[in-house]
């Protein structure tokens, strides 16, 4: 379970996130929409770990516990994951090599034997091939000269591999068409599950489509203004956030 | 005891007299005294039992040196070393070698843990005394050794040391021997011309491939080579040889000043490849008792369609000076030049290469890759020349450097020179630092800072990691990540 607690964020004593609770229990699939700039690439960095910006209130939990002391990696093998809305080129480092580095990374910290190199090829390319990722794919130096909906299918693919029990998907949807968008959404599906929550960060109702969410949160001006159903999602694709937001009204 | 006997065997081979040399010594003494002049000269030539030729050739190659000055165009700061403050001799077994791991630095220990080194091969490394009588049983090295010189022998390989070749080979060394590297050359490879200690020689006859990879590991495990390593490489009409040298393990020695010399020579369609991973002591964190490595290595591509290609990894010494060169004298011969210097703490590297183009059509290719941590400085100097009649030359150099931190430098320094209108030469160069996004990128997959580093880093130098030979890429990848532990955070 996550739970965040009157989360204030600032970057350079700029105020970006001012407030924000929320809590995603086991098993939910929570999603956040929201205009622009409003602060929903940020909550998601700030859980991963990333350096840059200031917590100047509130707590963020995970099963229980601060991570805000955690370092990203540590964060990982606690079980949270960041599925990056524009995944990094590492040149010269084969996707192979990341994918299997990471997993024994993972698995270190988690105190679990490392994977023997059949069984680690075994593992990596039974899920590639789940999620339509072609071998040459995975020769290739990680994210470089990956097409949008390459790289996506990666970041599921990692996710899958590196076993989180909280998914945070941040804009998984942009750059992507609509095949594409329904084979990075099968692949998410598949891994929803009793003890795997997932926080869904869109910018448009398409993606609920497919992934259907438990809940909605809209957020604009770093808070979250209005919770609500799946339908919630269908009500904004009509309205706009003109509603919620002055700026837009 | 063993050790101890073997002192004494040796002492008494000497046949020492004392007015000969304006020195005395006895049993307890495994150095000569410090200092250089004529007597050392005629110490060393006499203690390796060398024929008169090779005691002129060092003598000649003393008077020279004691007309030379240090060179100082490198962008390297340090004391210069007192040259008359320095062993010039040391018998392969040293009184103050530690008796055991327990004495030795538990630093170096630790990384010898992180490389996967058994026990052993880590008393060998560290210097441990009669580590070598073990090496022996481990290894079960007579039967390794054995075979791979009864292998060799049935090629026509002649592959031993230098001081063996030079009484056993005459004629090759003689003619050989300073023909790629002239005793006048410069300042350390005269130095070493005078005083050379020990390293390898290899004469590949023609049209033989060589069997195995060649690796001065089953050299060094039976003798020291010494600070002043000397190797000479041939490689006859159509033939080839792959060579390794050195040693991914930090290697703990007491000489502060290194000077090796290596020259290579390939004959018609011959082919060499030398690989190098260089690991010395770099010094503590304040920079104290790094090894200075001014290292001499050339390669004549004498004949046609020959090729020499060298490889380097060069991660430790304090001070780094060397620029392993291709003289393409033949037609259409071929240069390649691969290399990774990466200096962390107070380091500072001094590396590049020099393509000498002077037959027809030749081509030489430089990849390049420095990465600078900490607060050190790496320098990339290379030379491309072609002389005149170098008609078709064609060079293409790329140069990449890598900045960790924002206390340390990188420098490049290409020089090119093209005498011949026909000539193509190609320079690329990049500077670039790890980014922010690609550190959190790996570590929000679980890399903690250091083996997102590493993995970062190993990317940036792949090209050159593949010219490696297999048995070294895997070791080298570990190498670089343990090289740069510390630069981050």
């Amino acid at each position: 379970m996550l739970e965040i607690k009157n989360l204030h964020v600032e970057v350079e004593g700029q105020p970006i996130l001012n407030g924000i609770d929320l809590v995603i229990p086991d098993g939910e699939v929570h999603a956040i929409m929201g205009p622009n700039g409003s602060g929903k690439s940020t909550l998601s960095y700030v859980i991963a770990g990333k350096e840059e910006y200031d917590i100047t209130e509130g707590d963020i939990l995970y099963n229980g516990e601060s991570i805000l002391e955690m370092d990203p990696a540590e964060r990982v093998a606690a079980g949270l994951f960041l599925a990056f809305q524009y995944p990094i080129e590492i040149p010269g480092v084969a996707t192979m090599t990341f994918l299997r580095t990471a997993i024994n990374a993972v698995r270190k910290e988690r105190e679990q034997d490392e994977l023997s190199i059949p069984d680690m090829m075994k593992l990596i390319q039974g899920k590639a091939k789940d999620l339509g990722v072609k071998p040459e794919m995975l020769k290739r130096g990680l994210n470089v000269g990956f097409s949008g909906g390459e790289k996506k299918r990666m970041e599921i693919l990692q996710m899958a591999l590196l076993d989180p029990g909280m998914c945070i998907l941040d804009e998984t949807d942009s750059g992507l068409d609509i095949d594409a968008l329904r084979i990075v959404s099968e692949g998410v599906n598949a891994l929803r599950s009793e003890n795997r929550s997932m926080l869904v960060i869109t910018h448009y109702q398409r993606l609920l489509n497919y992934i259907v969410p438990d809940k909605v949160h809209v957020m604009t001006d770093g808070k979250i203004v209005r919770t609500g159903g799946k339908e919630l999602a269908l009500e904004l694709e009509d309205a706009g956030y003109a509603e919620y937001d002055e700026e837009l009204a | 005891m063993a050790a101890v006997k073997e002192t004494i065997d040796q002492v008494k081979e000497l046949d020492l007299d004392k007015y000969k040399y304006g020195f005395t010594t006895d049993i307890e003494t495994v150095k000569a005294p410090k200092g250089l002049n004529e007597d050392i000269v005629k110490f060393i030539s006499a203690k390796k039992d060398e024929p008169e030729w090779m005691l002129e050739w060092r003598m000649d190659a003393y008077e020279r040196w004691l007309t030379m000055k240090e060179p100082e165009w490198a962008k390297v700061e340090y004391e210069k070393p007192d040259f008359q403050d320095l062993y010039y001799y040391a018998a392969p077994k040293s009184s103050e070698a530690p008796k055991s791991l327990d004495e030795v630095d538990p630093e170096l220990l630790a990384t010898y843990e992180k490389l996967g080194i058994p026990l052993k091969e880590q008393e060998v490394l560290a210097g441990v005394e009669g580590a070598k009588v073990a090496m022996d049983v481990v290894f079960d090295s007579v039967s390794v050794v054995t075979t791979f010189k009864e292998e060799l022998a049935k090629a026509g390989v002649i592959f031993c040391s230098i001081s063996e070749a030079i009484k056993e080979h005459p004629e090759l060394v003689q003619k050989y021997l300073g023909s790629v590297v002239p005793k006048s050359d410069n300042f350390y490879a005269t130095l070493n011309s005078a005083v050379f200690s020990d390293g390898s020689f290899v004469y590949i006859p023609p049209g033989v491939r060589c069997p195995m990879e060649l690796s001065t590991y089953f050299r060094i495990n039976e003798e020291n080579t010494g600070q002043f390593e000397r190797t000479l490489i041939i490689a006859d009409k159509g033939s080839y040889v792959s060579y390794l040298e050195g040693c991914t393990a930090p290697m703990r020695d007491e000489n502060q000043l290194h000077a090796a010399v290596v020259e290579l020579v390939a004959l018609d369609d011959a082919e060499i490849k030398y690989s190098t991973v260089q690991n010395w002591y770099p010094g503590d964190k304040d920079g104290k008792g790094g090894v200075f490595n001014f290292v001499t290595k050339r390669g004549d591509c004498r004949g046609a369609n020959s090729k020499i290609s060298w490889t380097q990894v060069e991660t430790g010494s304090a001070i780094t000076w060397k620029y392993p060169s291709c003289i393409l004298r033949g037609d259409n011969s071929q240069g390649e030049f691969y290399s990774i210097a990466i200096s962390n703490g107070l380091q500072q590297v001094d590396s590049g290469t020099k393509m000498v183009h002077l037959g027809k059509n030749t081509s030489s290719r430089i990849i390049s890759k420095g990465i600078s941590a900490g607060k050190s400085s790496n320098t990339y100097r290379g030379l491309v020349s072609a002389h005149k009649k170098a008609s078709g030359a064609r060079n293409f150099t790329q140069c990449d450097s890598l900045l960790i931190g924002d206390q340390c430098s990188a420098h490049t320094v290409p020089y090119i020179e093209a005498k011949n209108s026909t000539a193509t030469f190609e320079h690329e160069a990049t500077t670039s630092k790890i980014s922010d996004d690609q550190m959190f990128y790996a570590q929000a997959r679980g890399l903690n800072e250091e083996e997102a580093v590493a993995l970062i880093v190993n990317g940036f130098a792949r090209e050159v990691i593949q010219q490696l030979p297999m048995e070294f890429m895997a070791e080298t990848q570990k190498l670089i990540g343990i090289s740069l532990e510390g630069s981050v955070g």
